[in-house]
């Protein structure tokens, strides 16, 4: 049986960056994650927002890692190489009453610590965003939002943290703690048991049922808030920038936002659903957005979409709805985080570099290793180089030369760059998470076939094991010709 | 005695669902009065044939598959026998457009032909 | 086969409009024509449609896909058409340069005196028609499914459901019953069927296979893989009826609800697209907006049969060669001048020859190097004078001027560029 100092619950932003900065310490770290590749969960499917950090209450730790977290992407996505945008964002005012509201959000800024926020008048707005609602009445700027690429900053800070020496073991489910004289010594999982000294607990929406395998905080639960999306051609319409409605008590509401890649998103709207794998998007959801988001921007159709989906947030139950972040008294040995959910993505860094001064103050030594290296290497992107630098690129490797995902330009080179990194994508879904591959106009029509080809020749595996997102979701059934043999087995 | 039933005349593109009166296994008329569309009716009752086409595997060449037809119409109830014969057939790239790929398919008279050229994979 | 750095005529994309284009683009004159086809063959969506049906109308013979596009291959081969296979264009500027990729290819950059646009059309998707559910593996397009079953040689799933009852979706039904799955049924939304009643009697009625009017998808099911599909029923303006939900249990939802023309590129060349349509405006000759880039075939408009895009593309690369010829004859009548031994440059950089049957042309020239003595200004062609002018000194704050007489005309027709060049005399 393998012992690790650290085992951490969970491979979405919050477990990687967490593995990520403390691989820069002298410990054995296992990251573990139950499905095929990392950045499966809330990680995946969320607004891509940096928050400012003017939402959250006052006093709370959602307002602490918001604000702390926001200023540390700057740093990391140099360092690790992900697209991000600190390009402010705005909390529109639709009509003359709704701005009382933003006077409230710039005073609880203010109180959380948001630098550079001011109120600014309808005509700037409309001059800023020529799509808005010509209802405007102004809205809160704060300079210090962005977006970033939510996928790659997972991905990104797996891979660094993988380059640093962490083991990240994907497909691999937690099931219980093995715990010795009030102490976590191990881990068990589908494969098998693991020992450990400390566990981190960032196992997102199943974060209760995790800690209370250790019977730590058992009127803690979990509710999924599922919250959908519709993806924007940006060839239809171009938004500039991130649009806040004001919020209302269901939470920040339904915006119009630009993303790193060039779509518009809209979306989220907040609803409670009954189970943890409920991901569909409804009719009526889709709905609400739409007429949510139309409230910023009119001209928004239905017709510009090109892809829909959905999140689960995870709807802690603690006082405010706020993060838990700590190291329970008992059992000894667990860094605890539930209740993770919007302003989480902003806050990783800050959670993860929270959780290394818990580690300290509770005597944990950590020695740094002299050769951490924070940085990892961004991987080129064929569709943004200009011209001579995708001649030099081909020219290189000339499997560059091949565009597998037309709408999206991506090559054949970059998919092998991607099945072959640290952390492999081994899936449909991984490579289109780091490519984006498969997500413009025909949706993967084109390159689905191309992909499943190139995967099965790679991973030498044959075609009907490809698979969308890990077993159970493979594309192909079988040969054409194979129907009397499948018959006969 | 006579009878009347409807048959879909598949023809030519217009699609005319036939009025048909029938004695035993003989067509009396056809409503709307086609000629064309009183010998489908006839053929229909008589002895339906389809015009099929398919592929079969085929090695070496560029592609996994060789799409294939029939050279004539097929009895329609030994379509899925045909096709579970032709899951059989593997031909050998190259192989000529036009070619007969299976002859005399299931003694129908019905040859099976290559509908393209298959190069070999280079 | 190596590319050259300009053709008469470029065919985006190797489909039956492209290769119609292509194929008369060279019978009409033009010298030289290329093909640029993404994927390893020619033949386009043909290669898939394995079935009969096409050629009806221009062969009067009933062809396969494969059949019907083996012969425009095989013609277009026999005429000297070139082809860059398995690459794939990145941009076409109104200029018509081109920048295309493959992987034996590379980047080419290609000029192209005139193009013709036939890249054909791309299917609609799940989320343009926004169907609600989840997000498993088994949801395709008819066409891709098509493309695994008939190409690839891989069957997607056992259990089938068909939303549309286009020709495509029908095609598809009966393609997959006669591989040995099993399709529960085709919805279609509209209380009409959108296909031919002949592929209704051919490909759902002779193999049993439901047809349900006036239905539609209510949601997908199912989290790895799809499980099940929810049918329901519309009234006349598409809203679901209350209570008539069904689940249909399968592992495949197969979409065929309609195509789109892929006009991508055609936008970054500058081309005005027709928003009814979805495709260029194009007028008679099928040229577009853009001078010298005509489109054929179903990147225009959603054609019925292939017979009418092989008649397009005919007539647009006849007239694409035309463009061309002009073209060419326009690059003709103008010879460069090349900036030779001590001189900086030489305005005007080109001179139209037919100018000399009129009156003399006056060039403008600086040195690189002063000369403090007598030089010759010369004009020649191929190492023979055509003009010789004395000056005293050449230095390169002054200008100096030089007259080509019209005497010179014979010489200059025939001339591929003209050297000025400043020497010690």
């Amino acid at each position: 049986m393998k012992t690790y100092d650290v085992i951490i619950i969970g491979g979405g932003v919050v477990g990687c960056m967490t593995a990520r900065f403390l691989s820069r310490y002298t410990l054995d770290i296992l990251l573990i994650e139950k499905e095929a590749d990392v950045c499966c969960g809330a990680s995946s499917a969320n607004s891509a927002i940096v928050h400012a950090g003017y939402d959250p209450q006052p006093g709370t730790l959602k307002a602490a890692m918001n604000v702390l977290g926001n200023s540390k992407w700057d740093t990391l996505s140099g360092e690790l190489g992900f697209g991000y945008d600190r390009r402010g964002d705005y909390v529109v005012a639709i009509g003359a009453e709704e701005l009382a509201a933003l006077d409230r959000l710039i005073e609880q800024g203010r109180r959380n610590g948001v630098p550079g926020m001011h109120i600014i008048l309808a005509d700037e707005v409309r001059s800023r965003e020529p799509n808005i609602n010509p209802q405007v009445s102004g809205a809160l700027w704060a300079p210090t939002g962005g977006i970033c690429d939510p996928f790659m900053a997972t991905v990104a800070a797996a891979e660094n943290a993988v380059q640093n020496g962490v083991t990240v073991l994907l497909e691999t489910c937690f099931e219980d703690f093995v715990i010795q004289s009030g102490r976590i010594v191990g881990v068990q999982t589908n494969r098998g048991l693991f020992g450990c000294r400390w566990v981190v607990n960032a196992a997102g929406l199943f974060a209760d049922e995790v800690m209370h395998k250790a019977g730590v905080r058992p009127e803690f639960s979990i509710t999924p808030r599922r919250g959908e999306y519709a993806v924007l051609d940006r060839a239809e319409i171009q938004i500039n920038n991130v649009l806040f409605p004001t919020p209302t008590d269901k939470g920040k509401g339904i915006l119009v936002t630009t993303t790193t890649h060039g779509n518009a998103i809209i979306g989220p709207n907040s609803n409670f659903v009954e189970v943890k794998s409920d991901k569909s998007v409804t009719g009526d959801g889709l709905q609400e957005i739409w007429s949510g988001a139309q409230k910023l921007v009119p001209d928004l159709k239905a017709s510009h979409t090109i892809a829909i989906f959905a999140g689960l947030r995870a709807r802690g139950n603690a006082p405010n709805g706020d993060f838990i972040i700590e190291i329970p008294t008992q059992p000894k040995g667990l860094v605890n985080l539930g209740g993770i959910e919007s302003p989480g993505l902003t806050s990783a860094p800050a959670i993860a570099t929270r959780v290394v001064e818990l580690l300290r103050d509770a005597g944990e030594k950590l020695v740094e290793k002299t050769d951490w290296d924070p940085i990892r290497p961004p991987r080129p992107r064929f569709r943004s180089l200009p011209r001579d630098e995708q001649m030099k690129l081909i020219r290189s490797n000339p499997r560059f030369g091949r565009v597998i995902c037309r709408c999206e330009t991506v090559t054949e080179g970059e998919i092998l760059a991607e099945i072959y990194a640290p952390i492999p994508a081994r899936t449909y879904d991984a490579i289109k998470r780091r490519t984006w591959l498969g997500t413009g106009r025909c949706q993967g029509s084109f390159d689905m076939p191309r992909i499943i080809a190139l995967l099965a020749q790679e991973l030498d595996l044959p075609m009907d094991q490809i698979t969308k997102k890990g077993s159970g979701s493979e594309f192909i059934l079988r040969p054409t010709k194979d129907v009397e043999a499948l018959h006969e087995h | 005695m006579v009878e009347n039933t409807k048959i879909i005349c598949i023809t030519c593109p217009k699609g005319c669902t036939l009025e048909v009166s029938l004695d035993g296994q003989t067509v009396l008329a056809v409503k709307p009065n086609c000629k064309r569309g009183h010998e489908y009716a006839q053929r229909e009752i008589t002895d339906p044939r389809r015009m099929v086409a398919t592929t079969v595997k085929v090695k070496q060449g560029v592609h996994r598959l060789l799409p294939v037809y029939t050279s004539a119409p097929f009895p329609k109830g030994e379509i899925m026998n045909l096709m579970k014969k032709l899951r059989a057939v593997e031909v050998i790239a190259p192989v000529k457009m036009g070619s007969v790929v299976v002859e005399d398919a299931l003694s129908t008279g019905v040859d099976i032909i290559a509908s393209r050229d298959m190069p070999v994979k280079s | 086969m190596s590319i050259k750095s300009i053709y008469d005529v470029v065919v985006i994309g190797g489909g039956p409009g492209g290769l119609a284009a292509a194929i008369a683009a060279k019978k009409s004159g033009a010298e030289d024509v290329l093909v640029i086809e993404r994927d390893r063959e020619l033949g386009g969506i043909l290669q898939q449609c394995i079935h009969n049906g096409f050629g009806l109308e221009i062969f009067r013979e009933d062809l396969t896909g494969p059949t019907y596009a083996q012969r425009y291959i095989t013609e277009a081969q026999a005429s000297g058409v070139e082809a860059l296979l398995d690459t794939m264009v990145l941009d076409i500027t109104p200029q018509r340069r081109i920048f295309a990729t493959g992987k034996s290819s590379q980047l080419v950059d290609i000029q192209a005196r005139s193009i013709v646009l036939s890249m054909g059309c791309r299917e609609r998707t799940r989320s343009q028609i926004r169907i609600p559910g989840t997000r498993p593996a088994g949801v395709f397009t008819a066409g891709t499914a098509q493309r695994w079953v008939n190409v690839e040689g891989f069957v997607p799933g056992s259990r089938y459901v068909v939303l549309g009852s286009g020709d495509i979706g029908m095609i598809m039904a009966r393609r997959l019953t006669l591989e040995g799955a099993k399709v529960e049924g085709v919805l279609e939304v509209m209380p009409y069927l959108t296909g031919l009643t002949r592929n209704y009697v051919q490909c759902l009625l002779d193999f049993d296979v439901p047809l349900h009017l006036s239905h539609t998808v209510k949601r997908i099911i199912g989290n790895k893989r799809v499980e099940a599909i929810e049918s329901v029923q519309v009234d006349e303006k598409w809203n679901p009826i209350a209570g008539s939900e069904t689940i249909i249990p399968c592992d495949t939802l197969l979409l065929s609800v309609g195509l789109i023309p892929e006009n991508e590129l055609s936008k970054k060349a500058g081309v005005l697209i027709d928003p009814i349509t979805g495709g260029p405006y194009v007028d008679d000759r099928l040229e577009t907006n853009v001078p010298g880039i005509f489109a054929a075939g179903n990147v225009v408009h959603v054609y019925d049969l292939v017979d009418w895009v092989s008649e397009a593309g005919q007539q647009a690369g006849t007239n694409a060669a035309k463009f061309a010829i002009q073209q060419r004859r326009r690059e003709d009548r103008h010879v460069p001048l090349k900036a030779g031994e001590n001189v900086r440059y030489v305005v005007p950089q080109t001179i139209d020859r037919e100018t000399l049957s009129e009156s003399n042309v006056r060039l403008q020239l600086r040195v690189r190097q002063p000369i403090e003595s007598p030089v010759w200004v010369e004009v020649s062609h191929n190492g023979h004078l055509v003009k010789r002018k004395g000056e005293p000194y050449a230095r390169p704050g002054e200008i100096i001027t030089l007259e080509i007489p019209i005497a010179a005309y014979d010489v200059v027709q025939t001339a591929g560029q003209l050297m000025v060049s400043v020497v010690k005399r």
